[in-house]
């Protein structure tokens, strides 16, 4: 019996209803995969104005955020918490940017907008200090906490390579919309971090990652489950140090943005704006060849917008 | 004015009591560290080591206690020190399990109680810490709070946090507990098992005959202005007062008082019908006017729920220590480390370990846990004094609360910039416990953690693999901590007996020019 056992059975005794330990098969709930009508573009990307009007004039090119979230839907916003670091550094998610895409949800008629991290510093500092603790309450949107394993729950991952079971944040599991958050920066690790690698902190053990093959577990994780819209901060990126970033100097003003349903896609034009070729990194290259998304741009539609 | 003196002792001990418990039990720092320097101000040990050790005003509150003993008696020892009124506590709850219960007349013990306070005295004149760590009354407090009661109070708020948690209601977050080493309970347990017997039947025998704090001012008390004294015209000699002193120093039958052993509870005032005792100055022989038993002060529940859950928290203990991750393919090469890492700002070993008293208010206040009472990596003389312990967490590069918190001056304030420079330890790198050496595949989570790059990664085959470079290294244990290496890690930190100077972080201008009219690379 481990401490979360121990902890969730003397409770559980005091519960007059068993009914709430019933998990488990969360990763049934979500098996149907949204398939999207044609008409829509499978990418936008975007440069040369604020994050928030960026993502407005993005998301009204993809069909608005009601085409994601729907009436009385609770949504889980996954942006990057990761560092106890200031804004300025650009180790986590843009702010304003959270704090758009939160408003953007509630007026799509979202129930419930839900915002977590699991973070490697100390997380109550990282959320206070990134300002997203701030943005995610004045948008109205609830702050959740990803340090604690009880919020984790195991799931199978049958056709991962590497990868066949996880922990994973319980709000993944109930909400109804999954929207992936991240930033796109330098990773000493991954050598990039963009959509895909964000997902690192959506899961208890990171350390099973790093020891069976890192870039393999990052494609694997997307067999499990993609999100529903990816949208890549990159007004700020940051291009050495990554990915806790020393300082301000490691930061290149790019004020681009990138929004995509297909993750691999999303990641792929990530690193051509980082610099570098999609297949040299290790996950996008791993997950194209899995077919969990297409990393061949000219393949995809694309709506360039320039502010 | 004497009726009142019991009154006001009760209402200054619990306050007293209340506020330092809740530093030491207070996991979600809802009281700021700042606070924690007034709270703590008179209290007689940490302030004088931290007089010792800073020389500066805000350590002189043990002056200010030798002042009030000095004018009033031991009133340090019935109000200010917090494991004083713990013993109350308990002798109030024995009182009402035994409604008969008595105190009477106990013996002075005195070859012992001088001998402990001569052992504590020569123990610290030679540099070691151990008798004082074992005997200081708030340090023993500080850990029964921390090792014992905080525990308590989070699983308390786990267990709510669980049952909201079903109705997606994630305000009250769960705290992710570390836990604290088996063995290192056993002390604190010990240590309250023997307080909770002594005054439970004897009363402040453990102040009057142990206590170190308390033998001295015994001494100074016998010199105060302000003396408990028997009217022998006035005493009847019912005894009463006899059977209220739970100091034991009231020789009804002689009409005397051992006002060494005198704790300045005032119980015996009130006790008293006739004006046979009282709180004079050497001057006054005034006689007293009967007064009605004063009325006790109504202590909540939560205080016996503290003394009667340990049994329980020792089980809970047991099952945060038994937690372990499975296995991959195991590293091979052990990690022996020479020092142990002492916290930012305790400048090394020798300082450390010669102030720290263990009173465990760092580890409490550490938000990342990585402050661990130490077993035997300071000896054994060592033992529960605080150490980085990287296995459970790393020091947060933006945080410098153990040296605001520190009320003995171990860990001296430390400004955050100087904090980011200082060289606790520095990073090892063994190659063949090392994922990218012994997988073939990339990781890198030392380096993804270090803060100032003193890890950082260089090409092998066709991945990265890490490099230290020790002078930029702080030895805050990031990269340690980080590593998925297992059992032995393969970066690990040697603790620097002495504080280094690390080189400032490398600061480059990223040079990259960014036309936002020009077209995308796609």
């Amino acid at each position: 019996m481990d401490r979360r056992d121990f902890i969730k059975k003397s409770f559980a005794a005091s519960l007059a209803a068993g009914s709430t330990l019933a998990m488990g098969n969360y990763e049934k709930i979500f098996a149907a995969a949204n398939s999207l009508p044609a008409a829509y573009y499978d990418m936008v990307a975007v440069k040369g104005g604020e994050p928030e009007v960026m993502f407005d004039k993005a998301i009204a090119s993809l069909g608005g955020m009601k085409r994601f979230v729907k009436k009385g839907q609770t949504v889980v916003v996954k942006p990057n918490i990761g560092w106890d670091v200031i804004p300025e550094k650009a180790a986590n998610t843009n702010p304003k940017l959270v704090k758009r895409v939160i408003e953007h949800c509630y007026n799509a008629g979202a129930k419930v907008v839900y915002v977590f991290d699991h973070t490697c510093d100390n997380w109550t500092k990282c959320y206070s200090n990134s300002g997203i603790e701030r943005a995610v309450k004045d948008a109205g949107g609830k702050i959740v906490s990803g340090a604690s394993e009880s919020y984790y729950h195991e799931v199978n991952i049958p056709k991962g390579k590497r990868l066949n079971k996880d922990k994973v944040h319980e709000l993944i599991l109930q909400s109804n919309v999954f929207i992936n958050l991240p930033i796109l920066k330098h990773h000493s690790a991954a050598r990039m971090t963009a959509a895909m690698k964000n997902h690192m902190g959506l899961i208890w053990d990171r350390n099973y990652w790093h020891q069976n093959d890192l870039q393999q577990c990052i494609a694997d994780f997307l067999t499990y489950r993609k999100p529903d819209l990816n949208i890549i901060d990159a007004y700020n990126v940051m291009k050495k140090n990554g990915p806790r970033g020393v300082s301000k100097e490691d930061v290149v003003l790019m004020k681009s943005q990138i929004i995509s349903t297909d993750i691999v896609a999303a990641d792929a034009a990530a690193a051509k704006l980082y610099g570098v070729e999609p297949e040299s990194i290790g996950y996008i290259k791993a997950a194209h060849e899995m077919k969990l998304g297409n990393m061949d741009l000219n393949k995809l539609s694309i709506n360039r917008i320039k502010i | 004015m004497t009726a009142y003196l019991k009154k006001i002792r009760l209402t200054v001990s619990l306050v007293f009591f209340v506020f330092i418990a809740l530093i030491f039990v207070d996991f979600k720092d809802y009281l700021p560290s700042w606070s924690n320097k007034y709270i703590l101000f008179l209290e007689f040990v940490p302030s004088f080591f931290k007089f010792l050790n800073l020389f500066s005003l805000g350590a002189i509150g043990f002056i200010v206690v030798l002042a009030l003993t000095l004018l009033f008696g031991r009133v340090y020892c019935s109000s200010i020190c917090p494991l004083g009124t713990l013993q109350d506590i308990i002798g109030w709850i024995s009182k009402k399990i035994n409604k008969n219960k008595r105190y009477k007349l106990l013996k002075p013990y005195k070859i012992l109680r001088y001998s402990l306070l001569l052992l504590s005295i020569l123990s610290v004149a030679l540099g070691s810490m151990a008798v004082i760590n074992l005997l200081d009354p708030y340090s023993n407090f500080g850990r029964i709070s921390s090792a014992l009661v905080r525990p308590f109070f989070i699983w308390i708020n786990n267990s709510i946090s669980h049952s909201l948690e079903k109705f997606q209601i994630y305000s009250l977050y769960p705290y992710e507990f570390k836990g604290i080493a088996i063995v290192l309970l056993i002390l604190p347990s010990l240590f309250l098992i023997l307080v909770t017997y002594l005054s439970f039947s004897k009363g402040r025998l453990y102040c009057n005959t142990i206590c170190p704090v308390g033998t001295l001012l015994g001494l100074v008390s016998k010199y105060s202005f302000f003396k408990l004294t028997i009217d022998k015209d006035s005493c009847k000699s019912c005894g009463r007062c006899e059977r209220v002193c739970k100091a034991g120093c009231i020789d009804n039958k002689n009409k005397e008082i051992d006002i060494s052993r005198c704790v300045s509870c005032f119980n015996c005032l009130s006790s008293c019908p006739s004006s046979g005792i009282g709180y004079n100055t050497p001057f006054e022989n005034r006689s007293r006017k009967n007064f009605s038993e004063v009325e006790e002060l109504n202590i909540s529940k939560r205080e016996f729920i503290i003394s009667t859950s340990i049994f329980l928290l020792g089980i809970n203990k047991l099952a945060f220590a038994q937690r372990k991750i499975k296995s991959y393919k195991n590293s091979t090469v052990p990690v022996l480390k020479n020092n142990p890492v002492t916290p930012p700002g305790s400048l090394g070993l020798k300082h450390f370990t010669g102030s720290c008293t263990a009173c465990h208010l760092c580890v409490s206040a550490c938000p990342t846990q990585v402050l661990q009472p130490a077993y035997l990596e300071y000896g054994l003389l060592g033992i529960m004094q605080p150490k980085m312990d990287y296995k459970k967490s790393f020091c947060n590069f933006e945080c410098t609360i153990c040296s605001e918190v520190c009320p003995n001056g171990a860990i001296l304030p430390l400004r955050l910039e100087e904090k980011k420079t200082t060289q606790l330890g520095h990073a090892k790198f063994i190659k063949d416990n090392c994922i990218v050496y012994s997988e073939n595949t990339e990781c890198g989570a030392c380096s993804e953690h270090c803060p100032t790059k003193a890890v950082t990664m260089v090409p092998y085959n066709k991945l990265n693999a890490p490099l230290v470079r020790e002078e930029f290294c702080i030895g805050c244990g990031a990269c340690e901590y980080a590593c998925p290496a297992k059992p032995y890690k393969a970066i690990y930190v040697e603790g620097n007996p002495v504080h280094k100077k690390a080189k400032k972080p490398e600061v480059k201008k990223e040079e990259q020019k960014v036309d936002y009219k020009e077209d995308f690379p796609f």
